[in-house]
C-alpha cells in the first residue's frame, strides 16, 4: 500500500512537471494567468493542449504497464509483454488498414479499427485461454497471431495506393500522444477501465499460477475463468492503449520489472504498482520527446525504445537472480 | 462414501498403457502409500484419480461424485494435490506460497494458516524467505505446507518426501499422518520402502501400470511383491526403531 501511494505521488509530480514544461516557455505571470483566467492563451496551452496529452500518456502507460504485469503473471514469464499474444499486432493491423484505405480523416475510424483488431484477437485468445491450461500453447498461438498481424500489415504497405498513406501508417505505428484532446482520452477510458477491472479480478489466479497449472486446477479458484479474464483484460488494455497512441513498446515489459522486487515477486501485488510505474515512465518519456530539440518531434514509441532498451537491460541484469526456476 | 475411489482405471499415454485396470479406495482417517518402480504408474494413478489425466476406461469418484463431472471449484472442495513438479514461477516468500492453500480467505487469516502449516513441516524460521532462495528440500516442504494448509478432505501428494533429509522425511509424514488423524484421507506416492512401511496404514504397489498388491506393509511388501515390482529380494524386518525393509537386487 505504501508503494502504491508513493508511486501515485511520483506520478502526480511527473504529471505536474509535464504540464508545466513544454516547447513554449511560460513566465511566472503567465502560469498565474493560466489558473486565474480559463479563456487566456496560457490556460489554453496548459489545460487544452498539454494536460490532455499528459493524461493520454499516463493512461496509455498505465494500461500497458498493467497489461504487461498480467501477461507476465499469466505466462509465468518475465519476457512477456502486452504484445506477446499478438493483440498489439492485430490492433496495429486494424488501424493500418483503415489509414491505407484513406479513412484516416473519418472521426474515430482509426481508433475504432485499432480497438476492433485488439478485440477480435483478444476474443480468440480468451476462448483459448479458458480451455488451455498450459501457457506454452497460448504463447505459440500468440506468436502465430503476431506473425499473421505483422504480415497482413506488411501487405497493407505493399498494396497501399499512395506513398503518403504509407508514411501515415508508419508514423502512426511509431506511436505518439501528440495532439490528443480530452475527447480522445475519454474514448480510450472505457476499454482501459474494463480491462483493468478484469485484470484485478484475475489477480488471485495469477498468484496461484506461480505453482503451476495442476496445483491451480485444484486450488479452489475457478482458474479457467480467471485465465480468461486475464487475457480479456490485457487485450482490452492493449487495445485501448493502441487506439489512443499507436504501438508503444517496452513500457509493458519494463514496468513490471521495475516494481517486482518491491512486491516480493507477487504477481497479484505487482498489478497496481506496474500500472503506476508504466504511467510514470510514459509521461516522462513523452516529456523527453517534447523537450529534446529536434527538427521533427520525436515519436513516443521511438523514445521509449531508445531509452527503454538500455534501461531495461540494466534492470534485467539485476533482476536475473529472480528468474530461476 | 470414501473420499477417493477408483474402479477399473486405464490410462494410455503416448501409445503406452500407463495404468491398467486399477481399483482402490482412499479412506478417511488413513494414509495410503502408492509404491512402484519408475514408470510403474504412480503419478498417473494420482493424476487420473483427480481428473487430471484422460481416462481410457474406468471411473474415479471423489466423495462419491464422478470426478469427470466436477467443476474446478467443486473438485477443489473435495481434494487438494501436490504435484511432483516443484517448479515455482516467482520468488514469493514461503508464507505467501503456503497461504495459497487458502486462496479465498482474507490475507491475515490465510497467513495464520500458512505459518501454522510451515511450522508443522519444520520451517517456522523460514516463513519470510523467498522460495527460490531456498534449497530444493526446503522448497519442497513449503509446497507441502501449502497442501497441509488446505481444508480438503482428501490430500494427494506425489513424492512429498523426495529430496528431503532423513529427519524432514519423518517430519512430513508425521504432518500428513496428523491430517489423517483429523479425519482426512491421505494418498502419497513414495520411493522409500521403509518410510512407507512405517508411515502408511495401507500400501498399494503398482508394477507396469497394474495394481499387484494392496494392504498393510507386511502384505504389500512381501518378498514376492518386492521381486515382482522392483526386482528386489528382501522383506520387512521388525527392529527396535520400527519396521525396516531390507532388500538387495535379485540375482
Amino acid at each position: 500500500m505504501r508503494l502504491i501511494v508513493g508511486l501515485a505521488v511520483a506520478l502526480a509530480l511527473v504529471c505536474a512537471l509535464a504540464i508545466g514544461l513544454g516547447e513554449t516557455p511560460l513566465s511566472a505571470g503567465q502560469y498565474r494567468q493560466a489558473f486565474a483566467d480559463s479563456a487566456s492563451a496560457p490556460a489554453e496551452i496548459l489545460w487544452a493542449i498539454r494536460a490532455p496529452r499528459v493524461a493520454a500518456a499516463a493512461l496509455v502507460g498505465a494500461a500497458l504497464g498493467l497489461a504487461g504485469a498480467v501477461m507476465q503473471g499469466l505466462l509465468r514469464n518475465p519476457l512477456a509483454d502486452p504484445g506477446v499474444l499478438g493483440v498489439s499486432a492485430a490492433s496495429a493491423l486494424g488501424a493500418s488498414a483503415v489509414i491505407a484505405l484513406g479513412l484516416a480523416a473519418t472521426p474515430w475510424a482509426v481508433e475504432g479499427a485499432a480497438l476492433g483488431g485488439a478485440l477480435v484477437a483478444g476474443g480468440l485468445l480468451t476462448v483459448l485461454a479458458a480451455r488451455l491450461a498450459e501457457p506454452q500453447s497460448l504463447i505459440l498461438f500468440g506468436v502465430a497471431l503476431s506473425a499473421l498481424g505483422g504480415a497482413a500489415t506488411a501487405l497493407v504497405f505493399n498494396l497501399s495506393p499512395s506513398p503518403v498513406a504509407t508514411a501515415e501508417v508508419l508514423s502512426w505505428l511509431l506511436g505518439s500522444v501528440a495532439n490528443r484532446d480530452w475527447e480522445d482520452v475519454a474514448a480510450a477510458l472505457a476499454p482501459v477501465v474494463a480491462g483493468a477491472a478484469l485484470s484485478l479480478w484475475s489477480a488471485r489466479g495469477l498468484r496461484m499460477l506461480t505453482l503451476g497449472e495442476e496445483t491451480a486446477a485444484l486450488s479452489g479458484l475457478d482458474m479457467s475463468r480467471r485465465r480468461a479474464a486475464a487475457v480479456a483484460g490485457a487485450a482490452l488494455l492493449t487495445g485501448g492503449a493502441v487506439a489512443l497512441a499507436g504501438v508503444i513498446g517496452f513500457v509493458g515489459l519494463a514496468a513490471p520489472h521495475l516494481v517486482r522486487r518491491l512486491v516480493s515477486d507477487d504477481p497479484a501485488a505487482a498489478l497496481a504498482p506496474s500500472a503506476l510505474a508504466g504511467a510514470i515512465l510514459l509521461v516522462a518519456a513523452d516529456l523527453a520527446a517534447r523537450m529534446i530539440p529536434s527538427a521533427e518531434e520525436l515519436k513516443l514509441g521511438v523514445v521509449t525504445a531508445l531509452f527503454g532498451a538500455p534501461l531495461f537491460a540494466l534492470v534485467a541484469w539485476r533482476a536475473a537472480r529472480s528468474w530461476r526456476g | 462414501m470414501d473420499p477417493l475411489s477408483v474402479k477399473g482405471l486405464r490410462v494410455v499415454l503416448g501409445g503406452r498403457v500407463a495404468l491398467d485396470d486399477v481399483t482402490l479406495t482412499g479412506r478417511a482417517g488413513e494414509v495410503l502409500g502408492v509404491l512402484g518402480a519408475n514408470g510403474g504408474g504412480k503419478t498417473t494413478l494420482l493424476r487420473a484419480s483427480l481428473g487430471l489425466a484422460r481416462l481410457d476406461k474406468g471411473q474415479a469418484w471423489l466423495a462419491g461424485r464422478p470426478v469427470a463431472g466436477l467443476g474446478e471449484v467443486a473438485r477443489s472442495g473435495l481434494a487438494a494435490y501436490l504435484p511432483q513438479d516443484r517448479r515455482v514461477g516467482w520468488n514469493l516468500p514461503a508464507w505467501r506460497v503456503a497461504a495459497l492453500g487458502r486462496p479465498l480467505l482474507p490475507a491475515r487469516l490465510a497467513r495464520a494458516h500458512a505459518i501454522a502449516a510451515l511450522e508443522s513441516v519444520g520451517l517456522a524460521r523460514l516463513t519470510e524467505r523467498g522460495v527460490l532462495d531456498m534449497s530444493s528440500g526446503e522448497r519442497a516442504r513449503v509446497l507441502l505446507a501449502r497442501l497441509l494448509a488446505t481444508e480438503a478432505p482428501l490430500l494427494v501428494a506425489d513424492e512429498p518426501a523426495a529430496g528431503l533429509d532423513p529427519d524432514a522425511q519423518f517430519l512430513v509424514m508425521t504432518a500428513l499422518r496428523e491430517r489423517a488423524g483429523q479425519g482426512a484421507a491421505v494418498v502419497v506416492s513414495l520411493h522409500d520402502l521403509t518410510l512407507a512401511a512405517r508411515s502408511c496404514d495401507r500400501i498399494a504397489v503398482l508394477a507396469g501400470g497394474r495394481l499387484i498388491a494392496i494392504g498393510v506393509a507386511d502384505v504389500a511388501l512381501a518378498p514376492d511383491i518386492l521381486r515382482r515390482a522392483f526386482g528386489l529380494e528382501g522383506g520387512v524386518i521388525a527392529s527396535a526403531f520400527g519396521p525396516v525393509v531390507a532388500a538387495r537386487r535379485a540375482p
